[in-house]
């Protein structure tokens, strides 16, 4: 041992001390006080764990945005922002249609039947769109939330193939120009349709779906 | 109170009277602790890590004197580091390349591990707690790349929060949870800045501390693997052993002047190594509209990435193959028949899991297990090697091709990660994945075949 003890106890520590000399009156007391003791602590957590949620102010944002399309020319597509997210809106020639048509047999879910993103109602369609030429969908992978890019024409992607459509960068899924993704990809779902709705012939409202 | 004499006279003298702790301390880990002395060039990378982890806690603490944690600010506050701060430039490519050195050390300290058996008993602890560095330095270097707010930062911060989401169930709560947003913003820069500079910092200090004790508890392995503790001298010290200070304070300083020579050519002729320790992206502020057309993770987290893309729809079925296959193996070794009961049952379970429409779970669930799995697969190393020997040296010549072919796969898996995703990269990844588990999984019966060569009583060393 190289530190000495300089402490001296004037009688030795009896460490053979039986259940009978222990004061059960304080022992009990520890026991409550360790119990109470926890529970605040326990208490004490709760405000710190749930700091981590969204805020109030987080909560607040996300209100529904207005987007004119009166200037979005065929095959023309324009990003715009709803909840942080980018929303895609695409204006479809008939040759994007066909291509869409095309894909069917090549799509996990062709009809948009699951419901990990459900796809509103008036979306559920061939086109997944309220009007056929125009695409309203959040530009994010369903995978792990990157962007995809494109549109691709048919040909000049080789992950597509001779396929049009998007293309993840970030783990190759592809998607037709409905935002429904192929079969066999990291992506298990089709791309999020937002609720939206047409205010007028040039005007869609993205994040509102409601009939008043 | 008796007055305490010391031996010591002085300065020395007075402080030892007063704090004997810290001479006893710094004999018990320093000038009387016996390490042996056949030590080699694997053995320098436990100190080099040390001192790689007070270079970024210096670098780190200067540079949170100009950053800002803010969305709108911070892209620009590293910029203003880069450009107007004098000196600015030298303390953040010291802090950046630190980062991808920390990773290069801390990988060359494992294989050493590998190489000669360090994680077998008695120092399993050792090797977990240095499991569990390894996972802190990981959440530290990911929480650290997203400050710099470019849009590597942005992009990547979204795909591993959106990795939680994953989980079944609790997944979607669990990322909003990480995130403190609905998108990756703000409230997730603010608390990566906290996780980033203080709170995984502590803990990681705590554990290289642990790390530390543990090690100097049960004493140094070495390339031959035998216990110096049990041959003593007169007085108790180990006959191979030779006291960390002086003789492994110089010999490391020697390759530490080596190690801080590629340091800092590095720093100040390739910073940005070629987009791998700084990615061109990241040069871009954060744009949550559009991801790169290429996006990677920085090269020290792309092997566990391709894992991740790896797996695929059509890869299950090869994955429900191999988890069929290895609980064969394992019932038909096992003679406890609750445990074969519980493995099959578990295996049916898995399968189910993985292949009946229905109640399968999707494939990105289950690239987000494998991902995981390959980090945490270390963790069982002690418990896997069953091999006779505990170093390589005395091992058959295949194992050591094997462990040293189980790298390459592992570099080319790292390779893959940082390339974009084609068809035919996935297959090779998707290869190399199976062959990456297959190593760990069949360990416990490759690791007892083959002819072992007689382990010396003795290290075997030459006096130079």
């Amino acid at each position: 041992m190289s530190t000495t003890n300089v402490t001296q106890r004037d009688e030795p520590l009896d460490r053979s001390v039986d259940d009978r000399s222990v004061d059960k009156e304080r022992r009990a007391t520890i026991a409550v006080a360790a119990a109470v003791g926890g529970a605040g602590l326990i208490a004490a957590a709760v405000p710190f764990v749930t700091s981590f949620s969204p805020s109030e102010r987080a909560r607040a944002a996300g209100a529904p945005v207005e987007v004119d399309i009166a200037g979005i020319a065929p095959g023309e597509m324009r990003t715009t922002e709803w909840r942080g997210r980018p929303v895609w809106i695409l204006n479809r020639t008939p040759q994007m249609l066909e291509s869409i048509r095309r894909a069917d047999k090549e799509v996990a879910d062709p009809k948009s039947l699951r419901t990990a993103y459900p796809t509103p109602a008036y979306a559920r369609n061939e086109y997944r769109s309220i009007k056929p030429e125009l695409l309203v969908a959040v530009g994010i992978c369903t995978h792990l939330g990157c962007s995809p890019t494109g549109p691709f024409a048919s040909g000049t992607n080789a992950m597509l193939g001779s396929n049009a459509g998007f293309l993840c960068p970030c783990h190759g899924s592809v998607f037709d120009l409905a935002g429904r993704v192929f079969q066999n990809m990291p992506a298990p779902d089709n791309l999020e349709i937002p609720p939206h709705k047409y205010l007028s012939d040039t005007l869609v409202l993205v994040g509102d779906d409601s009939k008043a | 109170m008796a007055e305490n004499k010391s031996q010591y006279t002085g300065l020395l003298g007075w402080v030892d009277e007063r704090m004997p702790t810290a001479m006893s301390e710094f004999k018990k880990h320093m000038s009387e602790y016996y390490a042996p002395k056949n030590f080699n060039f694997w053995y320098i990378f436990g100190g080099l890590a040390i001192v790689v982890l007070v270079i970024q806690i210096l670098s780190g603490i200067f540079l949170t004197m100009h950053y800002k944690p803010d969305a709108s600010l911070a892209f620009a506050s590293v910029e203003y580091i880069m450009r107007d701060v004098p000196g600015g430039w030298f303390i953040r490519y010291m802090h950046s390349t630190g980062a991808s050195f920390f990773f290069i050390v801390v990988y060359m300290h494992m294989f050493r591990a590998l190489l000669y058996g360090s994680y077998r008993r008695p120092r399993e602890l050792i090797w977990i707690l240095g499991c569990l560095l390894f996972l802190m330095l990981m959440a530290e270097a990911f929480f650290g790349y997203l400050l710099p707010w470019g849009q590597m930062s942005y992009w990547g911060a979204q795909v591993i929060v959106n990795l939680f989401g994953a989980i079944p169930f609790i997944g979607p709560e669990l990322a909003l949870f990480i995130r403190g947003d609905y998108v990756v913003g703000d409230a997730t820069l603010n608390r990566f800045f906290a996780f980033h500079v203080i709170a995984i910092p502590l803990v990681l200090l705590g554990l290289v501390v642990a790390h530390i004790i543990a090690l100097h508890d049960m004493g140094s392995n070495n390339p031959d693997g035998v216990e110096i503790k049990a041959h003593k001298d007169a007085q108790g010290r180990p006959l191979d052993g030779i006291p960390f200070h002086p003789y492994y304070t110089v010999h490391d300083l020697y390759w530490l002047s080596i190690f801080l020579l590629a340091f800092f050519a590095v720093l100040f002729f390739w910073p940005e190594m070629g987009g791998y320790f700084l990615e061109w992206n990241n040069f871009i502020p954060a744009d949550p509209l559009v991801t790169p057309t290429h996006i990677a993770p920085v090269w020290y987290f792309t092997p566990y990435y391709s894992i991740l893309r790896a797996v695929t729809e059509q890869f299950m079925l090869v994955l429900a193959i191999a988890v069929i296959g290895m609980s064969a193996l394992l019932v038909l070794t096992t003679s406890n028949s609750i445990v074969r009961g519980a493995i099959a049952a578990l295996s049916v379970l898995l399968v189910v899991l993985m292949l009946v429409p229905g109640v399968k779970l999707d494939p990105k669930f289950w690239g987000v297990v494998a991902m995981g799995a390959s980090v945490m697969i270390f963790f069982a190393m002690p418990w896997l090697d069953r091999s006779p020997a505990r170093s390589m040296r005395y091992r058959p010549k295949w194992h050591f091709w094997l462990l040293i072919a189980w790298v390459v796969a592992f570099l080319i898996l790292g390779y893959l990660g940082t390339q974009p995703p084609s068809p035919s990269k996935i297959i090779v990844a998707q290869v190399l994945t199976l062959f990456y588990f297959a190593f760990f999984a069949l360990m416990p019966w490759w690791s007892r075949m083959g002819a072992f060569k007689p382990v010396p009583d003795r290290i075997t060393f030459v006096p130079h």
